[in-house]
């Protein structure tokens, strides 16, 4: 289908929305050799996506973006980096300014991230200020097919599609395959670039970079010239040269061995998907496909398996008295018993990392929760730890540090059940391990990985954060009622920031019991001059008459349109839904899921039960004081929930406005891409 | 009278400070003091009814302004108007029977004295039962005929007071004291209905709760508790999830006392209402009131279990004494009907005090606490009323509340009627 709509005079005007550069040589699409799971095909070519599932962004951005251009092409996967950035450098360091409070009780993980994450972007994105030279063959040429699907994702903003596009037009195969790894320098490689490619004229060469090793520029020479082979023969064997990088398949090029069997085969598969229109590419997508459905949860019921995590846990966890019988699935353990005996542990604890061992005790305390903050300490924790970490003799960096990786994130989730942004960080990290070249030296992966992690950071969730405040800003109008339910960091920046814009609002805080985040925000909220009203959650109805917009956090968006987010935001988004009030759902993209949940009981999270009976600051209310063993009584704090899509208006996403029914879309688009950024 | 002052002072004082708590307490306190208000009421050799009328009326308007929210109040001063005129009715019609069977009824009067007490009750539900045949369509004979033969009540009425003015003293003396006498009887009668009316509703829950069933409430209310023990003592197993009902925390009181009784209880927050109402069978709630129109007064958060029972198919039952019936038809009920009460339950007072500069700004303050305590919940929302009479759609219950009320007393502030 795809190379008949390529060859389709698709005006190039039309490709805003996804940009997709059909004039991508076919070489790109080499086959890998053994499939990586965690790196999962791009379903779709790019090429098929000319239909955009996203909002554009209001024209302001491209003229922003227009304004800061000195460098041609900034495919970044976030609309308008540039005048964030821009401010940035003139701002310095309180860049931060108009948005701060957020990510409440680790506002210092933040304060202090974005220096050390800004700093590689805020120099140009591909001015290989390198500090890792990758062994940029092998790096870009199998990357180089993924620029094809980084491209429409990245290219939301008008003006850089189009130089894009017109930087692509050439139809020199040679050419594009320059023009591409050239982009890819910039956008996936940014500073870790290395060396540019030989055939590349790029402007800034990096001085700082370590001079490559021959060997590696001999792969890459190599790989260029099969790649150029291969886009030879897809042109050939479609005619218009518009064939379609069918399976995109992430090449984990890790070896030389498996680059070998990979050259044998990259050709061929070239032509094969160039002559079958990508029948072969398909149906090695649907395997990759299959094995990319969402591994089962682990279940608690299942007698087995927990005796068998329980041997090797770290935390000790007693079992709660009172479980209740509809969550025996889900962990239920005394809280509160853990923290101090893992205290103790702290200093023989040899296997585990300070740093993880810290944002361990963290999660468990409660003292970083919102699902940001903890994927931005869980993040950083895996920084440090990579910094630190040295392979074993007789180990691969790639294996040991992926299963080291693995025993940290089951220890946090001992500590805390994992939240789906951790889950897609942890993702994305793995990845990047994976497709870690194997020649490059230790230090060089380790420095690469971690400028990975600052990149993921910075752009999908504080680059991200930023996109989604202006787009939802632009939703506040003068004299609104804004009903906003907890506390959401992201939400508490749209309404700092529209009101440092000077609109005349008006605040209803809802809040519930027992975590009572909405207290923390009403403070925030109310120090900066925003007018409140504060009511609990039973209130609602009440309170629904006079609210105009609702505004909701998510702790993720599932692809079939669920928003899985604190307990209670099903009823907020319910009674709006009754009362037709907008419901507007602000998450970062990198907390879509493709997992699909009908209901809130099959995944969950427990919170601890005690914190139910007790109501603190309320001496009058202790019915429960002298029951509380009693084994007819449970206490049931349920920590998430999950709202049906019916009830979303809208979705803001750092990649635009999008109804709930386009989150598969963007799952499914867009995934690839935050494996690559 | 001014003992009774005294005791109606002290109730309104009660009810303005908002001292009672509990639509039934409060029904069975202001129909004990308007028991004690009838029976210190002297009255007049005329029109006795009409003074009652008055008095209990002066009397109810006060009680109705002291806690319009409270709308047990009105009920009952409607409720014994309403008996008032149903026992001057039946005891007019009793005269007027007996002048007409003329001297075999004399006969039987001096005969037995116990008899003439039963008599009239007899009577006062045969009366108010063809008073409420004047609402039913006429009997399919009538239709044929053409007779209309509720005409003949009225003129027998009216014949019955031509003849009162023509009896003797004596009668007129003992018909005094007996309508007073009935009406006491009645009250204490309508008092008793509300102390067992969740008696007479917890008989039906097992014909309402199966085994292994999974039921939700919210807040804390007797007679959902006596409805669940009910079932519970015969022998049906099921667990409840009782949601707490911030920030009055009832829940907690409500999950306590279940537990003592030995049922499966489950206390969640009201956040976790919706993501469990899935695997919930029924939702049996109390209520504050019942409109008219089959809307239902309840504790704040019963809009949202409704809603959310109502979007996954889950029957949401109402359980509501018959006290609880309110003859008014709902306008705004979120509003007009409901209250707001201190905002010390949901922040500490100084809370914020730190934030919040005072000093400054066009004297609106930057924070409100909106602290209600009722909800309302439309009648589409209610899937059953259980009475102390049985069960009854919500589009039903205008008829049910025709039957203990008077279409003339449905406006108790006349005046203030009159005002606006």
């Amino acid at each position: 289908m795809d190379a008949r709509r390529g060859s389709l005079p698709v005006p190039r005007v039309r490709q805003v929305g996804f940009f997709t550069p059909n004039a991508q040589p076919a070489p790109t699409r080499s086959q890998s050799g053994p499939p990586d799971s965690s790196s999962p095909p791009l379903p779709e070519s790019p090429a098929s996506n000319s239909l955009s599932p996203v909002m554009i962004p209001p024209p302001r951005h491209h003229s922003d973006n227009l304004a800061a251009a000195p460098r041609p092409t900034s495919p970044l996967p976030v609309p308008e980096p540039s005048p964030f950035r821009r401010r940035d450098a003139h701002a310095g360091a309180d860049n931060n300014a108009p948005l701060v409070g957020s990510y409440n009780p680790t506002e210092t993980l933040l304060a202090m991230s974005p220096p050390a994450t800004r700093s590689p972007s805020g120099s140009h994105a591909g001015d290989g200020e390198s500090e890792a030279a990758m062994s940029g063959g092998w790096f870009r040429r199998s990357n180089s097919a993924k620029l094809a699907s980084s491209l429409p994702s990245g290219t939301f903003d008008f003006s850089s599609v189009q130089s894009t596009a017109e930087a692509l037009k050439p139809t020199k195969v040679q050419n594009r395959v320059g023009v591409s790894e050239h982009l890819l320098n910039k956008t996936i490689l940014a500073e870790a670039s290395g060396r540019p490619a030989p055939k590349e004229q790029q402007p800034e060469a990096p001085s700082s970079s370590k001079q490559p090793k021959p060997k590696l520029s001999k792969a890459e020479r190599r790989a260029l010239q099969e790649s150029q082979r291969a886009a030879k023969a897809a042109t050939k064997a479609s005619g218009g040269g518009k064939s379609v990088a069918a399976s995109e398949e992430v090449a984990t090029v890790k070896s030389v061995k498996q680059h070998q069997t990979q050259k044998k085969d990259a050709p061929h598969v070239a032509v094969s998907v160039a002559a079958s229109e990508r029948k072969g590419g398909d149906k090695s997508q649907e395997k990759e496909r299959r094995k990319d459905a969402p591994a089962p949860r682990m279940q608690f019921d299942d007698k087995s398996r927990v005796d068998k995590a329980k041997r090797r846990s770290v935390v000790d966890q007693t079992e709660a008295r009172n479980r209740v019988e509809l969550f025996r699935h889900l962990p239920q353990y005394e809280h509160g018993t853990q923290l101090a005996d893992l205290e103790s542990k702290f200093l023989q604890l040899d296997p585990m990392h300070p740093a993880i061992y810290k944002v361990g005790l963290q999660y468990l305390a409660g003292d970083i929760s919102g699902g940001n903050a903890r994927c931005i300490a869980m993040l950083q924790a895996f920084q440090q730890v990579i910094q630190d970490y040295s392979t074993p003799p007789e180990k691969t960096l790639q294996r040991d540090l992926t299963a080291k990786i693995s025993s940290y994130v089951s220890f946090f989730t001992q500590c805390r059940p994992l939240s789906m942004s951790m889950g897609n960080g942890i993702r994305f990290l793995k990845n990047r391990i994976a497709k870690l070249a194997l020649s490059i030296s230790e230090s060089e992966s380790k420095s690469s990985i971690c400028s990975d992690i600052d990149r993921f950071i910075n752009e999908k969730i504080v680059l991200a954060d930023r996109v989604i405040v202006q787009h939802a800003s632009n939703k506040v109008k003068d004299g609104d009622v804004l009903l906003v339910y907890g506390s959401s960091c992201v939400v508490e920046m749209i309404l700092l920031h529209s009101h440092g814009l000077g609109k005349q609002f008006r605040v209803i805080v809802v809040d519930s019991r027992p975590k009572l985040e909405g207290k923390a925000l009403l403070r925030r909220l109310v120090v900066k001059g925003v007018h409140c009203t504060y009511t609990h959650i039973n209130a609602v109805s009440y309170v629904m008459h006079e609210a105009t917009k609702v505004f909701l956090g998510a702790s993720s968006v599932l692809s079939n349109g669920t928003v899985y987010s604190r307990v209670g935001t099903a009823c907020v988004a319910m009674v709006a839904h009754a009362f037709r009030v907008p419901v507007i759902i602000c998450c970062e993209a990198y907390k879509f899921h493709e997992r699909v949940q009908l209901d809130s009981i099959c995944s969950n999270e427990l919170g601890d039960p005690d914190a139910i009976g007790k109501v603190p600051g309320r001496m009058d209310v202790n019915y429960l004081d002298d029951v509380s063993n009693s084994v007819n009584l449970q206490l049931l704090n349920l920590m998430y929930d999950a709202t049906p899509a019916d009830y979303v208006s809208m979705i803001v996403t750092d990649y635009g406005m999008i109804p709930p029914t386009s989150v598969p879309v963007i799952v499914r688009e867009y995934r690839r891409d935050h494996l690559l950024i | 009278m001014p003992d009774v002052q005294a005791l109606v002072n002290e109730f309104l004082n009660k009810l303005k400070k908002r001292k009672i708590e509990g639509s039934q307490a409060t029904a069975k306190q202001t129909a004990e003091l308007l028991r004690s208000v009838i029976s210190q009421q002297r009255v007049p050799r005329t029109n006795q009814a009409g003074a009652l009328i008055d008095a209990v009326r002066a009397i109810g308007e006060q009680l109705i302004v002291a806690n319009p929210i409270e709308l047990a109040v009105g009920n009952i001063v409607r409720r014994v108007l309403h008996i008032i005129r149903e026992e001057d009715l039946s005891l007019t019609t009793a005269a007027v029977a007996e002048l007409n069977l003329s001297t075999v009824s004399d006969d039987d009067d001096d005969g037995g004295g116990g008899d003439q007490d039963d008599r009239p009750v007899l009577s006062a539900a045969a009366v108010a039962a063809a008073a409420r045949n004047t609402l039913r369509p006429p009997s399919l004979q009538m239709l044929l005929e053409g007779a209309p033969d509720f005409v003949a009540v009225p003129r027998s009425s009216s014949s019955g007071g031509d003849s009162e003015g023509k009896s003797k003293s004596m009668d007129r003396n003992s018909r005094t004291r007996k309508l007073k006498h009935d009406i006491i009887e009645a009250v204490n009668e309508l008092i008793q209905d509300i102390t067992t009316c969740h008696e007479l509703i917890a008989e039906q829950a097992v014909e309402h709760i199966h085994q292994n069933e999974v039921i939700l409430t919210l807040g804390s209310s007797k007679t959902v508790l006596e409805f669940l023990c009910a079932a519970k003592e015969k022998k049906r197993s099921f667990r409840v999830f009782v949601a707490e009902g911030a920030p009055r925390y009832q829940g907690h009181l409500l999950a306590k006392e279940l537990v003592a009784r030995g049922l499966q209880t489950t206390l969640i927050t009201d956040s976790a209402v919706f993501a469990m109402i899935s695997r919930v069978n029924m939702v049996i709630v109390g209520s504050h009131a019942v409109m008219a129109n089959g809307g239902v007064i309840a504790p704040v958060g019963m809009n949202m279990v409704a809603l959310a029972a109502q979007k996954h198919a889950v029957p949401f039952v109402v359980l509501a004494g018959s006290h609880k019936l309110c003859p008014l038809y709902p306008h705004n009920p979120e509003v007009l009907l409901n209250e707001l009460r201190s905002p010390s339950e949901l922040l500490d007072f100084g809370e914020f005090s730190d934030c919040l500069d005072f000093g400054s700004g066009d004297g609106s303050p930057l924070l409100h606490v909106v602290n209600p305590t009722f909800d309302y919940v439309p009648p589409k929302a209610v899937s059953l009323f259980i009475t102390d009479t049985g069960g009854h759609n919500p589009s039903y219950m205008y008829r049910l509340i025709a039957d203990y009320y008077s279409a003339d007393d449905l406006v108790v502030q006349r005046r203030h009627a009159a005002g606006n």
